[in-house]
């Protein structure tokens, strides 16, 4: 891929183009949209909408489930990661392609039927109810549904680098003496923290947007289990636009950082890996 | 989002030998979890999901599913709406990703930061924006109404929204696929004199035609199943906004959980075959480059 392809594979114009025209289309003009629309705005109005005390606590839940999730993910997805890189054990290869599910399944079919396996009468409910955990209606609800959608973040980006490992660094480790915890703890996971932060990340991202499955497990109450994305269609459907649109800022805001410190992830874990 | 997963294969797997040297109960006890959280996470309730679709018997879950012309209506909208996401964003996604991977060009790391853009907007977000253009008080809402187009509240809007949310999909699948592969056919293409388009279908698209399924499925997948950004475009008109994801929602309020979760059946169904289309296309990659790289290894004998 060098500049001199410029002169000799055809098309760069068109597809460039195309490429802007689309995206500008698409994803410029309605974010110039968005801010426009707050723009018109004063700041006190602006303040005023983004800042009561049931956005804030919808700001706190939805932080505080797409964090607790993505720690889950992350600790789960690399367990999962492991075992599926390194051991042999029966149906391994269905397992393996099952782990992409979350990607898959709309979103609204996970809510669905994660409402319906914790309640009391459901098939994991009858079991848990009972010793006091409640995995529907609650946030131990929306943390799991989360967790459902955060793992194959997790083990997807940790695969491949498990899989790169040389074998030859724990074999040395091996042979100076290290014991298998030490060649653990100081070999290879060292080399395995970037990917797990990436996967994190990428969990949390997810997490902090999701709508579609939350709505049908979290209950909605506010002040207690209702998130940012639930008030803004609350906002849209009293007609008030300005002050959706202004929580829909605060939104992004938290999206763009996401996404620009995973672009700094992903660069700052290539190069630890050269 | 299927930002993580290529359909490149990975190198060989790490050799059994090491993987012996864990003592038995940390592989016993490692293996435990990993199965009962995907047990439980996953398993469990792809499996409720039927379950509860044929509980009331086979011929309750065709009525659910034929009987309600609501129902009807949404799984066919959502077959009008899908296929227009796909095209659009597929086209967009082989443009792109000839764009990214064949030519530098100034602002190419933040163009392709730009594609994966709606990855991180959340999809309630993306709606709205697309209510303040096309909404009845939105910036281009009076001028629609003056000459009798709806978007919002409408089907055109149902596909501009599942359009935003699937953008990547495909850009993102195809960028390292090309750049795996390489402009070397493709430069001799031209070389040899021929054209951009007789390179483009007779070299380009049979190289990367795996990767390009694998992309529309994905694509696929998530403009079906798609819900909050739709959710917020659709104004909820039974019977001729709702789309299958939000059909699933409604009934699921009306406490009409049969039928409820014979729709989300259907859907899951898809899921599955999404996931046995990525192995099946995972292994005709992983084969593909061994065939590849064996052709070469017997040209390099050859010379």
């Amino acid at each position: 891929m060098s500049q001199s392809n410029r002169h000799v594979l055809p098309g760069f114009s068109l597809s460039l183009g195309y490429t802007l025209l689309y995206l500008g289309l698409l994803t410029i003009i309605p974010l110039a949209a968005c801010f426009g629309k707050v723009f018109s705005l004063t700041f006190d109005q602006f303040w005023a909408a983004v800042w009561t005390p049931r956005t804030i606590a919808a700001y706190r839940f939805t932080c505080t489930v797409s964090f607790l999730s993505s720690v889950a993910s992350m600790l789960l997805g690399f367990v999962i990661a492991w075992v599926l890189v390194r051991y042999e054990f029966p149906l391994k290869r269905v397992f393996d392609a099952l782990i992409d599910l979350p990607f898959a399944l709309p979103t609204a079919v996970a809510g669905l039927v994660y409402s319906g396996l914790y309640v009391e009468n459901g098939w994991l409910g009858q079991f848990l109810v009972p010793l006091g955990i409640h995995g529907a209606y609650s946030r131990f609800a929306v943390v799991l549904v989360l967790t459902f959608l955060g793992i194959p973040f997790v083990v997807r980006t940790l695969e491949p680098v498990l899989d790169s490992l040389e074998a030859d660094m724990e074999e040395a480790a091996h042979l100076l003496g290290a014991s298998r915890a030490q060649t653990f703890w100081r070999v290879i996971f060292p080399t395995l923290v970037p990917a797990m932060i990436t996967g994190f990340a990428l969990s949390l991202a997810r997490g902090l947007g999701e709508y579609g499955s939350v709505v049908f497990v979290s209950g909605n109450m506010p002040f207690k289990t209702e998130i940012a994305p639930v008030l803004i269609v609350a906002r849209l459907e009293e007609f008030a636009y300005a002050e959706a649109t202004a929580i829909a800022v605060v939104l992004l805001g938290i999206s763009f950082a996401m996404l620009i410190s995973i672009n700094l992830l992903e660069r700052w874990s290539s190069k630890y890996h050269g | 989002m299927a930002s993580v997963t290529h359909i490149i294969p990975v190198q060989g797997r790490v050799a059994p030998a090491i993987a012996s040297r864990d003592p038995a109960v940390v592989r016993w006890g490692l293996t435990l979890v990993a199965i009962l959280t995907i047990g439980v996470l996953i398993v469990v309730p792809v499996v409720n999901v039927f379950y509860q679709a044929f509980a009331g018997g086979l011929v309750a879950y065709w009525e659910n599913l034929v009987g309600d012309p609501d129902t009807l209506h949404s799984i066919l909208l959502t077959l009008a709406v899908a296929p227009v996401a796909v095209v659009a964003n597929l086209i967009f996604g082989v443009a792109a990703a000839w764009a990214i991977a064949r030519f530098q060009f100034p602002g190419r790391a933040l163009l392709t930061a730009l594609i994966d853009l709606p990855f991180s907007v959340s999809p309630v977000v993306a709606g709205l924006m697309l209510v303040l253009l096309f909404g009845m008080q939105g910036y281009f809402g009076p001028w629609l109404r003056d000459h009798g187009v709806q978007i919002i509240f409408a089907t055109p809007g149902l596909m501009l929204a599942t359009c935003f949310v699937t953008l990547p999909f495909v850009a993102r699948e195809l960028i390292p696929v090309m750049e795996a592969i390489g402009s070397e056919e493709e430069t001799a293409a031209i070389s040899l004199g021929a054209s951009g388009w007789q390179m483009f279908l007779r070299v380009t698209v049979p190289n990367i035609k795996w990767g390009l399924l694998y992309g529309i499925i994905l694509c696929n997948a998530r403009a079906i199943g798609e819900f909050g950004a739709v959710y917020v475009v659709s104004g909820h008109v039974t019977g001729r906004t709702d789309t299958m994801p939000l059909r699933v929602e409604k009934l699921f309020q009306e406490y009409n959980n049969p039928a409820s979760f014979a729709v989300a059946s259907l859907l899951t169904l898809l899921a599955l075959v999404t996931l046995l289309v990525k192995v099946v296309l995972e292994h005709k990659t992983r084969r593909d480059l061994a065939e590849s790289a064996r052709s070469t290894s017997i040209a390099g004998d050859a010379s």
